[in-house]
């Protein structure tokens, strides 16, 4: 049997595959018997519903393109077609444009987990700036998903947003001609940002690979935010966490029917079914309320240049994470002062939220300055210094240890292979 | 605090979105207000008697101006109108077409044909009106902040210029249009329309008549889409109960 992978499935049909690609056992080995940290919180359900989100984004989204027009005189008309004349067209448009919106509720709640418990420490550095790419591809595909409609929003979003590279010295204006495919948001621009619209999620699904494989090399982190020490500490993934993400799944469903349902324009917004005019400005330009805060922080400094610079180091910033935390302590749980501080960054970021939806005037100019401030001194300055000024609450010896009181095993969470496949 | 964090989080971004939500409706001018339609929650459905009156309202007054290019005249049906009444009515409407011999012609409109738009273009539209384009009506109740609500008080928020307000000539005086001067002269008043129903057309009527038509054709799938939803999220309901039970089971055995 030599150059054949020794399977331990006893199928034959099943098994003659499995020696030759392995992708059964991979299955079993990864997602059956994965020893998972025991635990985990509801929290720990977000990355598997990032999956489930982007799942349905790709096949909503492929749909959906059988029956959209990307030229400027017929994608607004042929949205409308969608709405009207296909079959389930308003179901798949209405759970496309929400599913964008679930999808930054769960990553942004999955990213702040991660935050929160210290997931981005070592040996984890990779697998979380994997995850910032991951955001910053999502962002790119949102934005030009949101184009793709060619209402007011679309339109005008999309010429402030493109117009942010023209911050660039030198070079800035001709790439944005570049990036438009001519001298204004016309039809090349549509016709690029569709077909990129239609590229970049197999780009995010080719990164998740890379962030779940590199999850499955590390391990998860847990609550505690200490490694396991042995099987005591942790479950098979089946059917223990399957099971788990199952509730998960239900509840995120039960949300997003509700929005997509109920109330499927509420996180819209009414000027994108307005067609697109290029001589008619909106009288306040936003962006989706996933943008907001980096809207905010653009807005922030008097200076186009150092409103961009500001708004990419916002995620760029994040990069670094890993290197800026310099405390030993993972979970938030045992640091007493970072535990307070993560939830100003909370509200920082929602304050940041607020102000983007608001015009820059009044009271909105120093709360978004303070803010922007916050969001940059919380990494730049507090990280680093917490870990060397903060004292950290002891640690439990051992996940177990804490609740079993260092006992036995239970039956139930004795590792040993589900029967599956 | 493990709990309580959800609930931590959930608190503030209710709260952030209280915030933002008035600061956006702000830039309208008076409050908007509340009208009780049968479409609104999540059992809404459309009146149909009301949105055959509105009906009657666009297609006497309102479509002297505005198109509903979206719409086909067969999404009457939507509004309980007969295939023999649709009929009709398209057949008293003439479209453009081009005939046997290549050359430009109107013909009577079909139930498959788009509702016919009162101006062959934009520029024609303009020059008619005083040089402002009437908007399209189609998604109009989703293309405006406060959607139904604000179409309602629009149409009823004419009045006279409060003492001292400067008007521009040409413009007319409305409560709730975003610097209170606004093209459109009022389209309704009392007994604009004589309802079929002998429903009395008071402006109130009309406007929430002629609403509930509009919401209809800017949201087709309205109803059905309320149906569905009930039944999704009931079977969900079951669902998460049904999988948090399984799940409490399975874990009974696990200390953690």
């Amino acid at each position: 049997m030599v150059g054949l992978y020794k399977s331990d499935i006893k199928n034959p049909l099943l098994r003659w595959v499995d020696s030759r690609l392995p992708i059964l056992s991979i299955v079993q080995k990864e997602y059956g018997v994965f020893p998972t940290p025991k635990n985990f919180n509801y929290f720990w359900a977000f990355g598997g519903l990032a999956m489930v989100n982007l799942m349905i984004m790709i096949a909503t989204g492929i749909f959906l393109a059988m029956s959209y027009t990307p030229h400027i005189n017929m994608a607004f008309d042929s949205v409308e077609r969608i709405m009207r004349d296909v079959n389930y067209g308003w179901l798949l448009r209405y759970a496309h444009a929400n599913g964008a919106s679930m999808f930054f509720i769960v990553v942004y709640i999955h990213l702040f987990r991660g935050l929160y418990y210290g997931s981005y420490k070592a040996p984890r550095e990779l697998l979380w700036m994997l995850g910032v790419v991951l955001l910053l591809l999502m962002m790119a595909t949102a934005f030009m998903g949101y184009v793709l409609p060619w209402g007011q929003m679309s339109f005008w979003g999309a010429t402030v947003i493109t117009n942010l590279f023209s911050a660039i010295p030198l070079v800035g204006e001709p790439i944005v001609h570049w990036l438009w495919g001519g001298f204004s948001v016309a039809n090349p621009t549509l016709n690029r940002f569709f077909s990129l619209h239609y590229l970049l999620p197999f780009v995010i699904v080719g990164v998740v690979f890379l962030h779940v494989v590199a999850l499955h090399i590390t391990g998860s982190n847990n609550p505690l935010g200490i490694e396991p020490k042995g099987p005591q500490d942790t479950l098979p993934f089946h059917p223990y966490y399957t099971v788990k993400d199952s509730v998960a799944i239900c509840v995120y469903f039960m949300v997003f029917a509700m929005l997509v349902f109920f109330f499927p324009n509420a996180l819209g917004h009414s000027d994108n079914y307005i067609p697109a005019n290029p001589l008619l400005t909106p009288t306040h330009i936003v962006p989706e309320w996933y943008f907001l805060p980096f809207y905010a922080i653009l807005r922030a400094v008097p200076s186009k240049l150092g409103g961009v610079t500001l708004m990419f180091g916002a995620i760029l910033v994040l990069f670094a994470l890993p290197w800026l935390d310099t405390s030993p302590v993972r979970s938030a749980r045992f640091r007493p002062v970072y535990r307070i501080v993560f939830w100003f960054l909370v509200i920082a970021c929602i304050a940041l939220g607020v102000v983007g939806a608001n015009p820059p005037e009044g009271i909105w100019v120093p709360i978004g300055r303070l803010g922007t401030a916050y969001y940059f001194i919380h990494f730049l300055v507090l990280m680093p210094l917490l870990g060397k000024l903060e004292r950290p609450l002891p640690l439990p010896e051992s996940i177990s240890h804490p609740v079993l009181g260092g006992g036995p095993l239970p039956g139930a969470a004795a590792v040993h292979p589900m029967e599956k496949v | 605090m493990r709990t309580l964090r959800p609930t931590l989080i959930g608190a503030a971004l209710l709260a952030a979105a209280m915030l933002a939500a008035p600061a956006r409706a702000a830039e309208g001018e008076a409050a908007l207000p509340q009208v009780n339609w049968s479409f609104s929650g999540l059992f809404g459905t459309i009146d149909r008697a009301a949105a055959q009156r509105g009906f009657q309202v666009y297609d006497t007054v309102c479509s002297n101006c505005h198109s509903l290019k979206q719409a086909y005249y067969r999404d009457l049906a939507g509004i309980g109108l007969s295939e023999d009444q649709i009929k009709a009515i398209a057949a008293g409407k003439t479209v453009p077409d081009i005939d046997d011999n290549g050359q430009p012609t109107d013909r009577p409109a079909l139930p498959s044909d788009h509702f016919r738009s009162p101006f062959p273009n934009d520029r024609a539209a303009r020059a008619t009106n005083n040089g402002g384009l009437p908007p399209d009506l189609s998604v109009i109740t989703k293309a405006r902040e406060g959607g139904a609500d604000y179409i309602y008080a629009l149409l009823t928020g004419y009045a006279d210029p409060p003492a001292g307000f400067h008007m521009m000539a040409g413009l007319n005086y409305n409560k709730y249009f975003t610097g209170n001067q606004i093209a459109m002269i009022q389209p309704l008043r009392d007994g604009t329309v004589t309802y079929t129903d002998a429903t009395n057309p008071s402006l109130d009527q009309q406007a929430r008549d002629v609403v509930t038509f509009l919401t209809y054709i800017a949201n087709p799938e309205l109803e059905q889409r309320h149906r569905m939803g009930v039944k999704v999220v009931l079977f969900l309901l079951f669902l998460t109960g049904l999988s948090y039970s399984v799940k409490r089971k399975l874990w009974a055995g696990v200390e953690h």
